[in-house]
């Protein structure tokens, strides 16, 4: 491809997928703003593949190397450490099941105790 | 890949691989689109999730090179430190969690433009190399002799990437400090010169930046601008008070989410280029959101917070108030919750920290089998971050349709009571009406003060988060129950049971 259609391909693909954005979290009740934000940042951690496409270059010398293993685990951390503390945020939204009052009060109990 | 060569070339290809990235890109939006509703959340960040798996195998099959364990170390690193972290963080510490996990995606976005610029722009064996396009002719390698091959939009990007990943990742590790109280809460400025100071760390970043675009082929100009850059992340977010936190990691994260798109045009990489971008915009929106919840503009605040003026206003307001504080008791708290017909529970970071939610829960139980009617009062931003306090609640068990917003429960004050106030502070402070100097005023709050009588439960006479002193337990109608929120509301559950 001409190197003029990889720029405006890339701008056009950034442009629309910014559209999308805003969009797509147009309105969002309060209560989800934390998940929210929480979920959204589970995503950028996609620079992972930058790292893993750098890590394929020919001609990387050690201290490169070492830079690029860091930025792999950064974006690791960033990915399965984001996705899986906002499904933990989430889980407890989730509804309970009906028959409120005996485990509840359960849970509620087993809960003190670790908090102790 | 000899042994089945048709496979290989055909997961290989450039097609195959852009089919998955356009499978993660519809997994990501539907999962957004899921995050921002209440029943389908859960489903949405499984499903973005997914997606991101997608994306990585997409892109681990495009590559021809080795360097397999170092992707595995890096892996199993970021596994070993993310997952635990993840599990094992306390519901209450989740806004510092989230800020951390922002900061080290800023931080792999500038070491990633770093190493592109050590081969971009450093020669290496008589040559430079550059990424083309992965889906290019040459397979993702090109020798070229002059750094003046790359291209200089390439250049611009990999540099906007470099400045603002390490601005996101300085600037969020102060956030974490400040709201794990590594670092004091309050602004922590230079005073007057801030602004200025703020100003020239960004024209140097810019500067340098521009020299490298350029052409420069010092890579200590480069070091030198991620220096300049973490500096100026470090004097954004010092002066802002923990108040204004929750804003500031969703700006941040935007950041991030900027970065990354930029860090892929420089990479032609569209999965970088709409997963990040697609974070950037509803990042931006989701901080204005915020800010919006909280009467505060972003420029007001990424302009120094609550500024110097806060403390300043604060120290004003203790001089004002040489009134009377009316202690109480647990016995006495327990009696006159007892006797009310409804009570409204106000919630702040105080309860969550002390991990009372779950005491505060068996208070409201008991107080509901002698038929008084409770509500939760829910600052839009109470705790640390819009919505926290809903999910601390939720994992108490406390039933979703108590839980009042902050128009119905300003409403409701009138006919309440008793307002037990636990822990929360500046959401409940009248001065955001009553005190056009308060640094606060303007501020929606929970107007606690209308209610028959109020308790509050807190440790000290302290100012809160914001550093302002609060009018409301100054109040005739307020009395004061000090000590630890979870033990204050144990015993008055004891108390309670007795009477």
């Amino acid at each position: 491809m001409p190197l003029a259609s990889v720029l405006t391909t890339n701008l056009a693909i950034l442009v629309l997928a910014g559209f999308i954005g805003f969009v797509v979290i147009s309105k969002v009740p309060n209560t989800l703003h934390t998940p929210l934000m929480s979920g959204t940042n589970a995503i950028h951690g996609i620079v992972l593949l930058g790292g893993l496409v750098l890590l394929g270059l020919a001609g990387l010398n050690a201290f490169s190397k070492a830079l690029l293993v860091i930025a792999v685990a950064f974006g690791t951390i960033n990915i399965v450490g984001g996705f899986l503390v906002t499904d933990r945020m989430l889980e407890m939204f989730k509804s309970r099941p009906k028959p409120k009052d005996e485990p509840t009060a359960g849970v509620a109990e087993e809960h003190k105790g670790e908090g102790q | 890949m000899s042994a089945a060569p048709i496979a290989t070339t055909f997961l290989q290809s450039q097609s195959f691989i852009y089919v998955l990235y356009i499978v993660a890109f519809a997994l990501f939006i539907q999962g957004l689109r899921g995050l921002a509703g209440p029943t389908t959340a859960v489903r949405g960040n499984r499903t973005a999730a997914v997606g991101m798996a997608i994306a990585v195998v997409a892109t681990l099959l495009q590559r021809s090179e080795g360097n397999w364990g170092l992707i595995a170390l890096g892996v199993a690193l970021g596994t070993a430190v993310g997952v635990p972290a993840a599990r094992q963080v306390k519901m209450t510490a989740m806004p510092q969690m989230v800020a951390l996990f922002n900061g080290v995606g800023g931080g792999a976005v500038a070491l990633i433009s770093w190493v592109e610029f050590r081969h971009y722009g450093s020669s290496y064996g008589g040559h430079t190399y550059r990424v083309v396009s992965p889906f290019g002719p040459a397979g993702g390698l090109v020798h070229t002799v002059t750094y003046g091959a790359v291209p200089t939009y390439v250049a611009i990007f990999s540099v906007f990437a470099a400045i603002v990943g390490s601005i996101s990742f300085w600037g969020s590790n102060i956030a974490f400090g400040k709201l794990q109280e590594v670092i004091p809460g309050r602004p922590i400025t230079l005073g007057a010169g801030q602004q200025a100071v703020n100003l020239v760390l960004l024209v140097l970043a810019l500067a340098a930046g521009v020299d490298l675009i350029a052409g420069a082929h010092s890579q200590l100009l480069f070091i030198g601008m991620l220096v300049v850059a973490a500096l100026l992340g470090n004097a954004v977010v010092l002066p802002i008070g923990g108040a204004d936190m929750p804003v500031v990691i969703s700006m941040l994260n935007a950041f991030t989410g900027l970065s990354a798109a930029a860090t892929g045009v420089a990479l032609d990489n569209p999965a970088l280029i709409v997963a990040g971008m697609i974070v950037g915009a509803s990042g931006s929106i989701l901080t204005n959101l915020m800010a919006v919840a909280m009467n505060r503009s972003i420029p007001a605040i990424v302009a120094g917070g609550f500024g110097g003026g806060g403390a300043v206003a604060g120290a004003e307001g203790a001089g004002e108030h040489a009134g009377t504080v009316r202690a109480t008791s647990a016995a006495d708290a327990a009696i006159q919750l007892a006797y009310a017909n409804r009570v409204m529970i106000v919630p702040g970071y105080g309860m969550a920290v002390a991990q009372a939610q779950h005491a505060v829960r068996e208070l409201t139980k008991e107080l509901e089998k002698r038929g008084v009617e409770i509500g939760y009062a829910i600052h839009p931003v109470a705790g640390r971050m819009p919505g926290h306090m809903n999910v601390l609640l939720a994992e108490a068990d406390v039933p979703y349709d108590q839980l009042e917003e902050m128009e119905e429960a300003n409403q409701e004050f009138a006919r309440t009571d008793v307002s037990l106030v636990i822990g929360a502070n500046d959401v409940t402070n009248p001065a955001a009406k009553n005190t056009p100097s308060s640094p606060i005023y303007g501020m929606p709050i929970l107007e606690v003060n209308e209610s028959r009588s109020v308790i509050v439960i807190k440790r000290s006479m302290n100012p809160g988060f914001a550093g302002i002193e609060n009018e409301l337990y100054y109040e005739p109608e307020t009395s004061m129950l000090f000590g630890d929120a979870k033990s204050a509301v144990s015993e008055i559950t004891a108390e309670l049971a007795q009477l």
